[in-house]
C-alpha cells in the first residue's frame, strides 16, 4: 500500500501505462479492450482521484526516479497544486474512460487495442505533467502528452480534413512547447540547473522575470487555446473521438493552466500586477471571442470547442486577476480569484466532458455532427438527453449548478477590487466584469442553441427516428459526470475548503473569512456576500412540488394531446424550424465585425434556390494565412536549389566543404 | 457621499448628465434631435457654472455662464435649426461603424478619459476636480462621433459639443479660463458656425446634397 | 432568525404571488386611462388565471416531459425570486442562501428553460421566439448584473437586502451613478417583461412578439401558470427596482413589527407609482423593430457600465 499521495499517484499512472500495453494483447477485441480495459481504467481514475484530493493537504512530497539518460535523474513531486490537477484527472478520467468502454467500437480507423494504448499513454502524460519536478521530464511528459493526442485526434487519418486538423494541431503544440522550453531556459537564471527546485531559488532580474512569463503565456497559452493561438482548438477537438475530445478539452487544457500557475506563482515567485493585467486581457479577449463564435457555430462539436475556448478565457481572466491583487499585496482578493479559476477548472472539465460526450452518443446514435440535420432526440435518446441537460445549463452558469459558483466567486472577486492603488486598473476592473457577465449570458445563448436544436423540435431527418439511447456503460460515464456537475453545485464550500489549501500553498494567503457553515459560501464575510446553494435547491424543489401539488389536487390533471397549432398552413413541417444558423443570426447580425462572412443568397428566379453560409475566422485569414503564404514563399525560393540531379547535391556538400575547410583554417 | 455638500454633489450630476447626453449624441441620427441634445448640453454646462459661481464666489463664472447660455443654449441652435429647415436635412445616413460597436468604443474612451484624469484630478485643487474625467470623456466622444458621421451637419454638432467640453474641463480643473481667452472662443465659435453655415449652402449648391462623401472626389487624382 | 424574519419572509412571498396579477391589472387600467379606453376590471388577470385552470390541458402530440416541467419550474424560479427581494423587510432568512447575482441567476433560469420549452415542439413560432427571446435576454441579463454591481459597490455588498438596508439608511445624496443605472434599470425592465418598445404583450402578431411566441403552444393550467410566473417577474422587476432605487420605508432590522406598517402601504405606493409610470412609458414609447431591440439593450448595458464608472470617478 503506497503511502504518500506522490506513490499512489504514480502506482495509478503506472498501472495506466500496463492497461495501455494490455490493448496490445487482444487489439481487435472490442469487449476485452472495451469491457474489461477501460473500465478498470475508470477505475484507476477513481482511485488517483481518491488519492489526489486526500493529498492537497499533505505536505509535499518528493521522489527521485533514476531512469532515463544518466546523470539526468527524473525529479518529482505532488504538492497541493500538482494533487489538485491530478484530481482533475482523475474525477474526469474515471468517467470518461467508462463512456469510453462503450464508445469505441469496430470500424474507427485503428484497432480499439491501439486506441487502448494510445489513450492511456496520453492519460499517463498527463499525470507525468503534473508531477514533473525538472524541465527536462516537464519537457518530456509535455511532448509526450502533445504527441499521443496528436495520434488519437488523426484516429481517422484516411480523411484529409482531419489529417489537416492533426497537422495544425501538432504545429501550434510545437510552437507552445519550443516556447515554454525557451522560458524554461531563462528561469534557470545562470544557475544551468534544470530543476524546479533550482529555478525557484533563481534570481532573475526584472527583464527576464518578464521574459520568461511572457514565454510561458505564449507557450501555455498555446496549449489553452487563447486567441490568437486558439486555431488548432476548433479543428482539432471535432476531429478526435469524442472521449478523446472529451479528454482534451476537459483536462489536457487544464494542463496549461497547472503549468501556468506553477510558472507565474511557484517559479517565478511574486509576479508584479501589470503581468496580471495581461493575463486578464487575453483570458477575457479569449473568452469572448470564444462565446460569439460559438454561438454562430453549426457543427456541434465545433459549437464545443469554441466554448473551451471561452471557459479557459474565463480561468486565465481569474488567474491574471488574482496576479493582480497579488501584485498589489491584497491576499484576500488574490485567493479569491485565484479560488474562481480554480474551481472553474474542476467544473470545466466535468461539464465539458459531459457535454463533449454526449454529443459523441448523438454521434454514435445518428452519424451527423451537423446541427442541421439533427433534432428532436430527446424523444429516442432519453438518458443522454437530460443528462446532457444537466451539463448544457451547469456550462450556462445557472444556479443551483457548478458553473455558477465559480462565475458567482469570479464576480465577487472582480467587485471587491474597488481599492486598486493605479487609477487605469480600478477602472479597467468594471469592465473585465462586465465582459465576464456578458460572456456568460452568451454561453447561455449558446447552449440554448446547442441543446435546442440537437434534442427538442422535431427531427430534421428521418434516419433520426432509429436512434438508439445510449448503451449501460456509456450511460455510467455520463451520469458520474453530471452528479459531479450538482455536486460541485451544491456543496461548494468542501471544495472550497480544498482550493483554499492549494491557494495558501501557491500565495501564501487564504480567503479572509473560512466557510461559516458547511452549507453556506461565504468567503467575505465582512462583505456581507453569501450564497447558500443547497437551501437554495431545497427551497425551490419544495415550491415547485407545492406548486404541482397545489394544482393538481385543487384542479385535476387532464391531459388531451393534439396536433400542435400550425397557424392554418397545413404543410409544417420540420425544416421550418430554426436551423443553426438561424438561431446563431442575431448574434451574426450583432457582432457582424467580429466574423468573416460568406454569404451565396439565391437569387429570385432560381428554381432550386440554395442559401450557403460559412462563418470564418478573421484571425486566420488575416494572421496565420499571410504567414503561411510567406513560409510558401520562401520555399520556392529555396527550391531552386533543388535540381533533382544527384551531381548537383554532391557540388553542395563539396562546396561547403571546401568553404568550411577554408573557414576554420 | 454624504459628506459632500450639497452644491457639489449637483455638480457631479451635472457632470454626469453631460456624459449622458453625449452618448445619447454618440447614438442619435436624426439631427433635429441631435441639435436638442447639443443645446441640452449647453444649459447643464451653464448650470454647473452657476453653480459652481456660487459655491466659489467668482463673478468671472457668472460672465461666461451668461455666455453659454446666449451662445450655446439660444443662438447657435436656433441658428441649426434654421439651416436644417433651409436645407432641409433631418436625418443623418447609416453611420459608419454600427451603433452598438460606437456604444462600446465610447466605454473604453471614457475607461481612458477616467483613468487619464485621475493624476490631473489629484494635482488640481479646484472643488469640481473629480469631473475633470467627464470633461476629456465628452471631449474625445465628441470627436469619436465627428469620425463617425457622414453629414456635415452632425459634424458640426460634434464641433460644438467638443467646445463644451473642452469648457467644462477647463472649469473644473482651473475655474474656468482667463476671460480674454474664454472671450475669444465664444467669438471664434461664433464665427466658425456663420463661416460654415455658408458653407454648407455651397456645398448643397455643388453637390446637391450635405453627404461629406462628395467631397472625396475633391483629391488629388493619380 | 426570529418569528418576526419567518413571518416577513412568508407574509412577502405571499404578497408577491397573491398580488402579482393585481399589478399587471394596474398597468393595464392605467394604460387604458391614458389611452382614452374604457379600463377593464383590476382583476381581470385574476379571471383569466382561473379561467385557465379550468380548463383541460392540451400538449402537442410531440411535447416531451421538459415541456410540461417548464411551466413549474418558472414559476418557481419567480417564487424564489420574489422571496430574495427586499420589498417589505431587509431580514428576511432566504437571502442569505441567494444574494443578488443569483437573483440574476435564477432569472435566467427561468428564461432558458422557457426558450427551450419553446423550442421543445419544434414549430416556427416557437423557435423563432426562444431566439429572440435569446437574444434580449443575453444583453439584458448582464446588463441587470451591472445595474446591481453600481449599488452593490456604492454598499460594498451583493447581498440585496444588505443593499436596500443600506440605501434606505444613508442621508438623502445625489447619486449621479444611480441615475444612470436607474435609466439602464428601466430599459432591461421593458425588455425582460415583454413591454412595448421591444415587445408587445398584446399583440399575436408574428412579425413582432417575442413572448407571446413561446406560449402558443401552451394551454391550460401550464399556461395559467406561465402567465401567472410572466405577471410574477413583473412584480419582482418592480420591487427590485424599488429596493435599489428607492428603498426608503423599508422594514430594517431593528425595527420590528411596527415597520410593516409602514413598509407594506410604502411599497404598495411605491408598486402603485411604478405602474402608473411603466404604463406611460409604454404609452407614449413606439415599438422598436426586432432589430433594434439589441441596440437597446447595447444602451442598457453601457448606461449600467457608465454607472460604474461614474461611481468610482465621482466616489458616488
Amino acid at each position: 500500500m503506497p503511502k504518500t499521495p506522490l506513490d499512489g499517484a504514480l502506482v495509478l499512472i503506472a498501472a495506466w501505462g500496463v492497461i495501455g500495453l494490455a490493448g496490445l494483447l487482444r487489439p481487435h477485441s472490442v469487449r476485452f479492450v472495451g469491457r474489461v480495459l477501460f473500465p478498470l481504467s475508470a477505475l484507476c481514475g477513481l482511485a488517483l482521484a481518491v488519492v489526489a484530493a486526500r493529498g492537497v493537504a499533505a505536505p509535499a512530497g518528493h521522489a527521485l526516479l533514476v531512469v532515463g539518460l544518466p546523470d539526468l535523474p527524473i525529479h518529482l513531486r505532488c504538492d497541493a497544486l500538482a494533487c489538485l490537477f491530478l484530481l482533475v484527472l482523475g474525477a474526469a478520467t474515471a468517467g470518461i474512460s467508462l463512456f469510453a468502454g462503450g464508445y469505441f467500437r469496430q470500424g474507427h480507423g485503428a484497432a480499439p487495442g491501439l486506441l487502448c494504448l494510445q489513450y492511456h499513454m496520453f492519460l499517463a502524460s498527463m499525470g507525468c505533467v503534473l508531477l514533473a519536478d525538472d524541465a527536462y521530464a516537464f519537457m518530456v511528459a509535455w511532448e509526450s502528452m502533445a504527441l499521443s493526442s496528436y495520434f488519437l485526434v488523426t484516429t481517422q487519418h484516411r480523411l484529409a480534413e482531419i489529417r489537416r486538423a492533426g497537422f495544425l494541431y501538432l504545429l501550434i503544440a510545437h510552437l507552445g512547447a519550443i516556447a515554454i522550453l525557451l522560458s524554461f531556459g531563462v528561469l534557470q537564471g545562470g544557475s544551468w540547473r534544470f530543476t524546479f527546485d533550482s529555478m525557484r531559488a533563481a534570481h532573475l532580474s526584472a527583464p527576464w522575470a518578464t521574459v520568461a512569463f511572457m514565454l510561458a503565456l505564449l507557450g501555455f497559452g498555446a496549449k489553452a487555446g487563447l486567441v490568437p493561438l486558439h486555431v488548432w482548438l476548433p479543428e482539432a477537438h471535432p476531429a478526435a473521438p469524442s472521449p478523446v475530445s472529451a479528454l482534451m478539452s476537459g483536462v489536457m487544457l487544464k494542463t496549461a493552466v497547472y503549468g501556468m500557475l506553477r510558472v507565474s506563482f511557484d517559479l517565478l515567485g511574486s509576479p508584479p500586477w501589470w503581468w496580471g493585467l495581461i493575463a486578464l486581457g487575453a483570458g477575457l479577449g479569449s473568452a469572448f471571442y470564444g462565446v460569439i463564435f460559438s454561438a454562430v457555430q453549426t457543427d456541434m462539436k465545433r459549437l464545443l470547442a469554441w466554448s473551451s475556448i471561452e471557459n479557459l478565457g474565463i480561468i486565465f481572466a481569474g488567474l491574471g486577476l488574482s496576479i493582480v491583487f497579488s501584485g498589489f499585496r491584497m491576499g484576500a482578493l488574490a485567493a479569491l480569484a485565484l479560488i474562481a479559476a480554480l474551481y472553474h477548472c474542476l467544473n470545466h472539465a466535468f461539464m465539458k466532458s459531459l457535454l463533449f460526450l454526449g454529443t459523441g452518443a448523438v454521434l454514435h446514435a445518428t452519424g451527423e455532427r451537423n446541427l442541421g440535420r439533427l433534432g428532436g432526440l430527446m424523444r429516442r435518446m432519453p438518458w443522454v438527453a437530460w443528462l446532457t441537460l444537466i451539463g448544457a445549463l451547469a456550462i450556462a452558469g445557472l444556479p443551483p449548478l457548478n458553473g455558477f459558483v465559480s462565475e458567482w466567486l469570479l464576480l465577487q472577486a472582480f467587485l471587491f477590487a474597488g481599492d486598486v492603488p493605479r487609477a487605469f486598473v480600478d477602472m479597467l476592473l468594471p469592465v473585465g466584469a462586465a465582459i465576464v457577465a456578458l460572456c456568460t449570458a452568451l454561453a447561455g445563448y449558446a447552449m440554448v442553441k446547442f441543446y435546442g436544436v440537437i434534442f427538442l423540435g422535431q427531427p430534421r431527418e428521418p434516419a433520426l427516428a432509429e436512434a438508439e439511447d445510449a448503451g449501460l456503460l456509456e450511460r455510467a460515464g455520463l451520469v458520474w459526470l453530471a452528479a459531479g456537475c450538482v455536486a460541485l453545485g451544491v456543496l461548494p464550500v468542501q471544495v472550497i475548503g480544498m482550493l483554499d489549501t492549494v491557494s495558501r500553498a501557491l500565495l501564501g494567503t487564504t480567503l479572509a473569512a473560512p466557510a461559516a457553515h458547511w452549507w453556506l459560501l461565504a468567503p467575505a464575510a465582512a462583505r456581507g456576500a453569501s450564497y447558500g446553494p443547497l437551501v437554495f435547491l431545497l427551497v425551490a424543489a419544495l415550491v415547485i412540488v407545492l406548486t404541482l401539488l397545489a394544482v393538481r389536487l385543487l384542479y385535476h390533471r387532464r391531459v388531451r394531446r393534439a396536433p400542435p397549432w400550425d397557424c392554418g398552413y397545413v404543410r409544417l413541417d420540420a425544416r421550418m424550424q430554426d436551423s443553426a444558423e438561424g438561431f446563431g443570426q442575431p448574434i451574426r447580425h450583432i457582432f457582424q465585425p467580429f466574423f468573416l462572412i460568406r454569404r451565396e443568397l439565391p437569387s429570385a428566379f432560381d428554381r432550386l434556390p440554395r442559401y450557403h453560409m460559412e462563418v470564418g475566422d478573421r484571425i486566420w485569414r488575416y494572421a496565420y494565412e499571410p504567414v503561411g503564404q510567406l513560409v510558401r514563399r520562401v520555399a520556392d525560393l529555396v527550391a531552386v536549389l533543388q535540381q533533382g540531379r544527384i551531381s548537383t547535391y554532391l557540388m553542395y556538400s563539396f562546396v561547403t566543404l571546401l568553404v568550411l575547410l577554408g573557414v576554420v583554417l | 457621499m454624504n459628506n459632500v455638500p450639497v452644491l457639489l454633489q449637483l455638480v457631479n450630476a451635472c457632470a454626469a448628465g453631460l456624459l449622458l447626453l453625449s452618448f445619447a449624441m454618440l447614438s442619435q441620427r436624426r439631427i433635429v434631435t441631435l441639435v436638442y441634445l447639443l443645446a441640452t448640453q449647453g444649459a447643464l454646462l451653464c448650470l454647473a457654472t452657476l453653480l459652481l459661481a456660487w459655491r466659489t464666489h467668482q463673478p468671472h463664472l457668472y460672465i461666461s455662464a451668461g455666455l453659454t447660455l446666449g451662445l450655446k443654449v439660444i443662438f447657435l441652435p436656433w441658428l441649426l435649426h434654421r439651416l436644417i429647415r433651409r436645407l432641409d436635412v433631418y436625418w443623418d445616413s447609416e453611420p459608419l461603424i454600427n451603433a452598438s460597436v460606437t456604444m462600446l468604443l465610447g466605454l473604453l474612451i471614457v475607461v481612458f478619459a477616467f483613468g487619464l484624469a485621475q493624476p490631473i484630478a489629484a494635482l488640481s485643487s479646484t472643488a469640481a476636480r473629480s469631473t475633470i474625467g467627464i470633461a476629456i470623456a465628452v471631449i474625445l466622444l465628441a470627436f469619436m462621433m465627428m469620425i463617425t458621421r457622414r453629414k456635415a451637419m452632425s459634424q458640426v454638432v460634434g464641433f460644438l459639443s467638443m467646445e463644451n467640453g473642452l469648457f467644462f474641463g477647463a472649469m473644473s480643473a482651473t475655474y474656468g479660463m482667463p476671460m480674454v481667452v474664454e472671450l475669444g472662443v465664444a467669438l471664434d465659435v461664433l464665427v466658425a458656425m456663420l463661416v460654415l453655415g455658408v458653407f454648407f449652402f455651397q456645398i448643397r449648391e455643388q453637390f446637391d446634397s450635405l453627404d461629406l462623401h462628395h467631397l472625396e472626389s475633391l483629391k488629388e487624382k493619380h | 432568525m426570529s418569528t418576526l424574519h419567518l413571518a416577513t419572509q412568508a407574509l412577502e412571498i405571499g404578497a408577491a404571488i397573491g398580488t402579482a396579477p393585481l399589478f399587471v391589472g394596474w398597468v393595464n387600467q392605467c394604460r387604458a386611462w391614458l389611452q382614452n379606453r374604457r379600463a377593464p376590471s383590476l382583476l381581470l388577470p385574476y379571471r383569466g388565471i382561473r379561467k385557465l385552470f379550468h380548463k383541460d390541458a392540451v400538449l402537442a402530440e410531440r411535447a416531451s416531459a421538459l415541456f410540461r416541467v417548464t411551466p413549474y419550474m418558472v414559476f418557481g424560479a419567480m417564487v424564489l425570486v420574489a422571496a430574495i427581494i427586499p420589498s417589505m423587510g431587509t431580514r428576511l432568512p432566504l437571502t442569505i442562501a441567494a444574494d443578488s447575482i443569483a437573483l440574476v441567476g435564477l432569472l435566467a433560469t427561468a428564461r432558458m428553460f422557457m426558450s427551450l420549452a419553446a423550442m421543445d415542439i419544434g414549430t416556427a413560432f416557437g423557435t423563432l421566439g426562444a431566439r429572440r427571446e435569446m437574444m434580449v435576454g443575453f444583453l439584458a441579463e448582464p446588463a441587470l448584473l451591472m445595474v446591481i454591481f453600481v449599488a452593490a459597490l456604492i454598499s460594498q455588498t451583493t447581498s440585496l437586502a444588505a443593499i436596500a438596508e443600506h440605501l434606505s439608511s444613508q442621508r438623502l445624496a445625489l447619486y449621479p451613478s444611480l441615475a444612470f443605472t436607474a435609466v439602464a434599470f428601466t430599459l432591461v425592465l421593458l425588455a425582460e417583461n415583454a413591454r412595448i418598445p421591444v415587445d408587445n404583450p398584446a399583440t399575436h402578431l408574428e412579425l413582432t412578439m417575442i413572448h407571446e411566441a413561446m406560449l402558443l403552444e401552451y394551454s391550460a393550467r401550464h399556461l395559467a401558470l406561465l402567465e401567472w410566473a410572466a405577471a410574477l417577474k413583473l412584480f419582482n422587476y418592480a420591487c427590485i427596482g424599488i429596493a435599489l432605487f428607492v428603498p426608503w420605508g423599508v422594514a430594517t432590522g431593528s425595527q420590528g413589527p411596527a415597520g410593516l406598517l409602514v413598509s407594506v402601504p410604502a411599497l404598495a405606493l411605491k408598486l402603485a407609482a411604478a405602474g402608473a409610470g411603466l404604463a406611460l412609458i409604454e404609452t407614449v414609447s413606439a415599438k422598436l423593430r426586432v432589430f433594434r431591440a439589441p441596440e437597446l439593450m447595447a444602451t442598457a448595458f453601457l448606461f449600467a457600465v457608465l454607472g460604474l464608472l461614474v461611481h468610482l470617478l465621482l466616489g458616488a
